[in-house]
């Protein structure tokens, strides 16, 4: 058995080891890392860092899989020499170790400018995962950050260190962001997305020195203007660690020289990864290294014969909804180069196509990057341009399944994530799924930056038996994303407020739709934990009354399950008196309206009432409507008020995407209607029929039986599972009976009482922690969300007195 | 506007502190016959009459869109700066009142009140 040894345990290295393996080799494999952690995804750091996923989560190997595959893995170890004659490696404790076959895949370390002061203490680089470790340590709140490099790491450890609540100033050396991907237009885009975000960016900013006695102050620049730093990240490039082959004496220019097949000098020594160099190119994306890994396999178990060929660069950024995708050649001044050019400044969309003889040969793609892939398979395989020449910008989409189907089982479809092909396909026939969200939970393909959403829908449409659509809407003009992409994008980049959702993913504008959509998602993903924008909500829910045709508005009190008493019917009256209401009405939800209230009176008629407010103003849970039940009915077999109280208990004060009624009867009878509710109960003799997504209005539609279940208990409990699930996945105006049909019972069924107990457990964990943080919103009559936002102003001053004054 | 010109030129009616009106919100004002809508757009103030000509919705309570307003009753568009429907369906237009910001507090010219095009509510 033949000895193979390899220097460096990470993306590259082990890559490779996967693909040896595949082959069964006779080989005994040792790994020597000098990082103390397995291999993991160093691409999604920047998501470690923004929260988004744990250290835990990145791991692509874990030490099981070293230990099941028979592989010596030395982790912590630094190999500092080879010994070429005795075909040895010698670690930093002088230990040698013999190979027959050694693969260097040392990758590269973060480049530090000579810069005085860069050794000082806070200042760090953004590179392993002990650096991003160290980073989570150090940033809190507030915490003056700047970041050296305006590229693709420097920018994802920017958002990361932001989103933790870090105060981030980018500064870059040149006159635009990302230059070696985007041209100055593209770069503009860039850093308005960037900016909007919260971050500062300053361009061209030439550090000339970090100030700091000990840790860093402070960043001075070349013009001698400076900048307070309290933590600085240098994310100003990489290098290849060659070192070790120089030492060596292999081939070594920037990176260790490579051939086609993945050889360097040395017969018995290879080469993969960050560290190496293949014809004059030096490599920083995974991509090209992939595959050569997987050149590397074939060669060192002697199937030589696959030859490595780097393909077009091609880089995207992964800031959710900050889409940025460049590839190929981006400089349009080369000769006989054409430029095709389109923007939308409102949307940030900008894309360009660099075409030589009617062949694609780059883009920049800011804001859309939907038909990237199209236009990579046009680079890769030259296609002929000439017969789509008016569909350049808006290519038409191909037949989904020839797309999908000419791609290797290899092929990486998840840059993110690194899911491949071939893995998606298994686990669609494993797992029989068939629709794009449980594609993402079992592979995690397309849940980081998203934009590969897209191919995975093809392919499982190509795959998939039954495949089934996910219905998605967009939701408005002004921020023309699916809800199911703006609730992903709002919860991973931790958006807390409308205007920021807007000038981030949207025209900077919105409008009556997209606000108070915005407004509800915000409230039930951060329940509370956000900026409540009043500005952003219908006059309904600025002032918590119905507004009528004439300006005034109605009031409805809070009177659970139907229920009154004289002492509230005596109050309700002497309001009415009071403030003059010109009617007063019983609706058809078992409560009183009062309508004709000027806004000015209504702080002062809800302290009047000493009553909660009913939310018969907004989309919010409305009230439960109840029979007598067991307590006087004589055909009653279930406690129907008392239920019906607590459920309404239960889930007030909570908003929806829609208005939200239920009903709770004692008896199949039905009295109080709870068939056509969004969510009812009705009473058997022994057991609670939940029944959801009924609806008597402009439709009237029967609801669907959830479950049937003995107890009271366990019927609240269903109830709130569903309450839940329609909050969390229903669009913003979709009435139950909407969502249900939309989605199926079936599937509700298997998500909410039928799901898994631990889900059932995080439902309800969201549930009651939104409805902690809920409260009566007629409370605001004692603490008005602003000075007048039930006050009439009056002028300082009256238009006599202004005639007055010009008389005079 | 900063001359003292101007000032006697306006009829500037003194009328309420900025804060009185949170960003991107309206509030209502009597000034004499005439109920006016001041919007605060991030800090900048513009002044339409408050009665939407479709069916007198309080405009003052609508939602705002870039420079627009929209009715909370049946949802037309005016632009706050012209007064202007949005749609070019909608029959008639707002009329407008100058406006400034001196010292935190805003002025509205009430006789300087104008119209984009003559309209049949006006």
């Amino acid at each position: 058995m033949k000895r193979l040894v390899v220097v460096g345990n990470g993306m590259a290295g082990v890559a490779c080891v996967e693909h040896i393996l595949k082959r069964n080799p006779d080989f005994e494999i040792t790994i020597f890392g000098d990082e103390t952690h397995v291999n993991y995804n160093r691409i999604l750091l920047s998501l470690v860092l923004a929260g988004e996923k744990s250290a835990d989560e990145i791991v692509l190997n874990d030490i099981e899989w070293y230990r099941s595959n028979n592989i010596r893995t030395r982790l912590g170890v630094k190999i500092s020499q080879i010994d070429r004659q005795a075909r040895t490696v010698i670690d930093d404790e002088f230990e040698a170790t013999p190979y027959d076959k050694l693969i260097l895949a040392t990758g590269s370390s973060a480049f530090i400018p000579p810069i005085p002061g860069v050794d000082k203490a806070n200042v760090h680089v953004f590179r392993t995962l002990d650096d991003t470790q160290a980073l989570l340590a150090k940033a809190r709140k507030g915490l003056k950050t700047v970041v050296i490099g305006g590229g693709l790491l420097g920018l994802e450890a920017a958002r990361g260190l932001q989103v933790r609540g870090c105060d981030v100033t980018v500064i870059h050396l040149m006159d635009s962001l990302m230059e070696r991907q985007l041209d100055a237009t593209g770069g503009e885009y860039l850093k308005r997305r960037i900016e909007g975000l919260g971050i500062r960016v300053m361009l061209p900013r030439q550090t000339a020195a970090l100030s700091g006695n000990g840790h860093v102050d402070g960043v001075r620049f070349a013009t001698g203007e400076e900048l307070e730093a309290e933590l600085v990240v240098i994310a100003a490039g990489i290098r290849p660690n060659a070192d070790l082959g120089r030492k060596a004496g292999l081939e070594v220019n920037r990176g260790i020289v490579v051939n086609d097949f993945m050889e360097t000098s040395d017969p018995n020594i290879f080469a993969v990864g960050e560290c190496t160099e293949h014809r004059g190119q030096t490599f920083g994306l995974v991509a090209p290294l992939f595959d050569q890994a997987r050149v590397l396999a074939a060669t060192i178990t002697e199937n030589r014969g696959p030859v490595f060929t780097a393909a077009a660069p091609a880089a995207k950024l992964k800031i959710m909804g900050v889409d940025i995708f460049s590839a190929g050649s981006i400089d349009e001044k080369d000769p006989g180069v054409e430029a095709i050019r389109y923007e939308d400044p409102a949307l940030g969309a900008y894309k360009k196509l660099l075409i030589r003889d009617n062949r694609l040969i780059g883009m920049i793609l800011v804001g859309d990057i939907e038909d990237e892939r199209i236009y990579m398979d046009w680079m890769r395989s030259g296609t002929d341009l000439a017969p789509l020449r008016r569909q350049l910008l808006f290519p038409p989409a191909s037949d989904p399944g020839l797309e999908v189907a000419d791609m290797p089982d290899s092929e990486t479809i998840c840059g993110c994530n690194g899911v491949r092909k071939g893995e998606i396909i298994q686990a669609i026939h494993k797992h029989g799924i068939t629709v794009l969200s449980q594609l993402k939970q079992r592979t995690k393909a397309s849940t980081s930056c998203g934009s590969c959403a897209g191919l995975c829908e093809k392919l499982l449409r190509a795959v998939a038996p039954d495949f089934e659509e996910e219905t998605k809407t967009t939701l408005c003009a002004c921020v023309p994303f699916s809800y199911e992409r703006l609730r992903e994008i709002v919860r991973a980049q931790k958006l807390k407020s409308v205007e920021e959702v807007l000038a981030v993913y949207g025209n900077r504008k919105g409008c009556e739709v997209c606000k108070p959509a915005l407004s509800y998602m915000l409230d039930m993903l951060w329940c509370g934990d956000h900026e409540e924008d009043r500005s952003a909500r219908f006059i309904n829910d600025r002032v918590h009354a119905n507004i009528q045709k004439d300006g005034t508005f109605s009031v409805v009190p809070r009177m659970r399950g139907g229920v009154t008493s004289p002492d509230e019917l005596r109050r309700i009256a002497d309001v009415a008196d009071k403030y003059q209401i010109p009617m007063v009405k019983v609706t058809g939800s078992q409560r009183i309206d009062l309508l004709g209230v000027k806004k000015a009176d209504l702080p002062h008629v809800w302290r009047d009432l000493g009553m909660p407010s009913g939310q018969a103003y907004t989309k919010g849970v409305r009230m439960v409507k109840t029979c007598v039940g067991t307590e006087f009915c004589r055909f009653g077999v279930q406690d129907s008020t008392n239920t019906g109280i607590e459920l309404e208990r239960r889930l007030e004060n909570l908003f929806t995407p829609h208005k939200f009624k239920m009903g709770v009867v004692g008896c199949p009878r039905n009295c109080a209607e709870a068939t056509v509710k969004d969510l009812g109960f009705v009473g058997q003799e022994g057991s609670w029929q939940v029944v959801v997504g009924g609806a008597a209005g402009k439709s009237v539609r029967k609801a669907d039986l959830l479950v049937t279940v003995e107890t009271t208990e366990e019927a609240l409990e269903a109830g709130e599972l569903f309450f839940q699930y329609y909050r969390e996945n229903g669009n913003y105006l979709e009435r139950s009976y909407d969502f249900v049909e939309r989605l199926g019972i079936e599937k509700i069924r298997k998500e909410t009482v039928y799901a898994p107990e631990e889900e059932k457990r995080s439902l309800l964990d969201r549930l009651h922690r939104s409805k902690d943080l809920s409260h009566d919103a007629w409370l605001e009559r004692d603490r008005p969300a602003n000075p007048t936002q039930f006050v009439q102003i009056e002028a300082l001053e009256k238009l006599e007195e202004v005639r007055e004054r010009q008389l005079v | 506007m900063t001359g003292e010109r101007a000032f006697i030129e306006h009829s500037w009616t003194k009328v309420t502190r900025i804060e009185n009106i949170p960003p991107r919100e309206g509030r209502p004002v009597r000034i004499g016959n005439l109920e006016i809508a001041i919007f605060n757009l991030n800090g900048r103030f513009l002044t339409i009459e408050n009665a939407c000509p479709h069916k007198g919705g309080p405009l003052c309570d609508g939602i705002v869109t870039g420079t627009a307003v929209v009715c909370p009753l049946h949802g037309r568009h005016f632009d706050l700066e012209t007064g202007m429907p949005v749609r070019a369906a909608e029959p008639s237009c707002l009329a407008v009142f100058p406006t400034r910001v001196e010292d935190g507090v805003i002025f509205v010219d009430i006789e300087a009140g104008h119209r984009a095009m003559e309209a049949d509510a006006a």
